[in-house]
């Protein structure tokens, strides 16, 4: 891969040079911006309140505070917050995979009458951005229609919700369609029901998608602010994103950067230990945020 | 582009081939359209209750008067003329447009040189992509009150840094004149990996060929750029920025976590306004109101974008 530089100014003394410098500043600048706030961060989580005030520009502190990270995480109870978020992750993630995988497979594979429709409504909603929709889907939560029960300030408030992503049934819609029909057809000769084939075929075969939809849908749910601010109204129950603004008021400086740096550790493994694939499901997703 | 519209057709006639030879076979049994309804039933439900629904009740409680107790009453247009009534509307209508022009004013230039700069990177190439896509996972809320941090206009890093060269101090977030440019600034930071590596995508994606015909045609390094690359890049620009505007506009998480609105309202947005009626006052009907403007305002936005920029890509 070359690009707009070619293999023959390439060769050019004048145009390595120049090259070389451009990349490496460029690769300076992104360390600064993109890790610099990072160790900045747990710079500051370790420094006392004092030092932050006197030293601001001290690359670390005289004495590190690591108990800094243990008063956030009892004290603040960020250990409790930090346990809510896992929870909502693991839920929404949950009802997400099971909504697309289903909805996929019934649209691609068993093609009910009524399936292009659905597609099409499912689609729809993709043009509807859900702050738009955020107030009437507040008091729906609150009083569900048919069942009049109220979800507000639980869990299923944001699990269920989440569910209703159109662009999680596109994605698994599209990958199944190219799955090779012959396989369904060889299945049911060999007397596979219905759900066996969803299980036993689609899904084993579909596990890129389901990967993507996974890695979407965790680092989606564990950056959510606005709807869990507005569905869970109890303190106790609120995940660490939400907890982090009520905490912003009130907790010393220093153990409040302890809990962000605590917040953002997690999203940051999982990028880690992800990149691969994170960074390839930005070609499946493309221009859908 | 020509490789693929050569491949595309055939692709997808093989499929539809495929698809409809599928469901002929499949279709034999009846029971298969019952299993199709039985297995699409928790989309519709979910769908039904947490998307469909809400859309429709938006639009019709922003004509009624809505309380907490599921008492509705019809009021008209009575919502709407209180909206055009609050003076704090035109206030948000500008500073989210504010917002939006100088997001796209730092933010769309931004990633595409960046991404360029990139797209001549031979070693080393996951490093740099790891470190543009770092600040995207980090969640919103800890950037921006890392970010307010950063502003401290007491002993924050910028202003340490910048009086280190001799600048400032500026005021960053406690000056309604440069509130909404603090804003921008970390909107532009947390957002733009993302974008970078959509367009080092499909930078990388541009058949060599035509470089190396334009370099043989006397272009140099800024005409190939500029008479190759960009021209290749059009469809995706055109999108990214779009997708850009739509949602600068609905910004929320920083006004309502830097600033909460302030100084003298300058960073209040629409968005925050909304959650203003509804979730601080209880005025659902209002909040859905402006909701369903907002709503109107981005359809008529893309529309408009569509058209513009499909006429432009023809020329």
């Amino acid at each position: 891969m070359s690009g707009f530089v070619s293999e023959t100014s390439r060769r050019r003394q004048r145009t390595r040079g120049a090259l070389f410098t451009v990349h490496a500043l460029t690769l300076i600048a992104l360390v600064l911006i993109g890790l610099g706030p990072l160790y900045w961060a747990a710079k500051g989580a370790v420094s006392s309140p004092t030092e932050l005030v006197t030293n601001p520009l001290a690359l670390w502190p005289g004495d590190a505070r690591w108990g800094n990270f243990s008063l956030a995480w009892d004290d603040l109870q960020v250990g409790r917050y930090v346990l809510n978020s896992f929870w909502i992750v693991l839920g929404s993630w949950a009802v997400q995979l099971f909504v697309a995988a289903t909805a996929g497979f019934a649209l691609s594979v068993l093609r009910p009458r009524i399936g292009p429709y659905v597609y099409g409504a499912i689609l729809a909603t993709m043009f509807v951005p859900y702050t738009v929709s955020m107030v009437s889907l507040f008091l729906t939560i609150i009083d569900l229609p048919f069942l009049g029960i109220n979800i507000a300030n639980t869990y299923w408030a944001i699990w269920l919700p989440a569910g209703a992503n159109a662009f999680n049934v596109l994605l698994a819609k599209g990958f199944f369609d190219a799955l090779p029909g012959e396989l369904f057809d060889a299945a049911k000769v060999d007397g596979a029901g219905t759900w066996r084939l969803l299980w036993s075929i689609v899904l084993p075969m579909s596990r890129p998608i389901l990967a993507v939809i996974s890695l979407l849908a965790v680092m989606h749910s564990w950056k959510d602010f606005i709807w869990p601010l507005v569905a869970i109204a109890d303190p106790q129950k609120q995940p660490i994103a939400v907890a982090l603004t009520v905490l912003a008021g009130q907790a010393p400086q220093d153990q409040l950067i302890a809990a962000m740096v605590l917040a953002l550790v997690p999203p940051v493994i999982v990028f880690l230990a992800f990149q691969r694939q994170i960074v390839a499901g930005l070609g499946f997703t493309g221009v859908k945020g | 582009m020509t490789t693929a519209t050569v491949t595309r057709p055939t692709e997808e006639q093989a499929a539809q081939q495929g698809r409809a030879a599928r469901s002929r076979r499949w279709r034999a049994g009846g029971r298969r359209e019952l299993a199709g309804l039985l297995f699409l039933l928790p989309a519709i439900v979910i769908f039904g209750l947490f998307a469909w629904w809400p859309i429709v009740r938006g639009l019709i409680i922003s004509f009624q008067r809505t309380d907490l107790m599921g008492t509705s009453e019809w009021v008209g247009l009575d919502n709407f003329q209180a909206l055009f009534a609050d003076p704090l509307l035109g206030t948000a209508v500008q500073n989210t447009l504010l917002f939006v022009g100088l997001g796209v004013l730092i933010g769309f230039p931004a990633p595409l040189i960046l991404a360029s700069v990139l797209s001549t990177v031979r070693r080393l190439g996951g490093v740099y992509r790891f470190l543009v896509y770092l600040p995207v996972v980090i969640p919103p809320v800890v950037s921006v009150l890392l970010w307010k941090w950063f502003y401290d206009p007491g002993a924050g890093l910028f202003n340490e840094l910048l009086g280190k060269v001799g600048l400032g101090p500026y005021p960053w977030l406690e000056s309604p004149d440069t509130a909404m440019l603090s804003l921008v600034l970390e909107s532009t930071w947390a957002g733009m990996g993302g974008t970078v590596l959509i367009y080092l995508a499909a930078m990388v994606g541009i058949p060599q060929e035509l470089y190396e015909a334009a370099e043989i045609d006397g272009a140099n390094l800024w005409q190939r750029i500029w008479h190759v690359m960009l021209p290749q890049l059009r469809t995706v620009i055109a999108l990214l920025l779009l997708w850009q505007l739509i949602n600068t506009v609905q910004v929320f998480t920083e006004p309502y976590v830097f600033t909460g609105g302030g100084p003298q309202n300058a960073t209040t947005t629409v968005l925050l306004l909304i959650f203003r009626y509804g979730f601080q006052q209880g005025n659902y009907g209002q909040a859905a109101a402006l909701a369903f403007l907002l709503a109107l305002a981005l359809a008529l936005m893309s529309a408009v974008y569509l058209r513009a920029t499909r006429s432009w890509s023809k020329s």
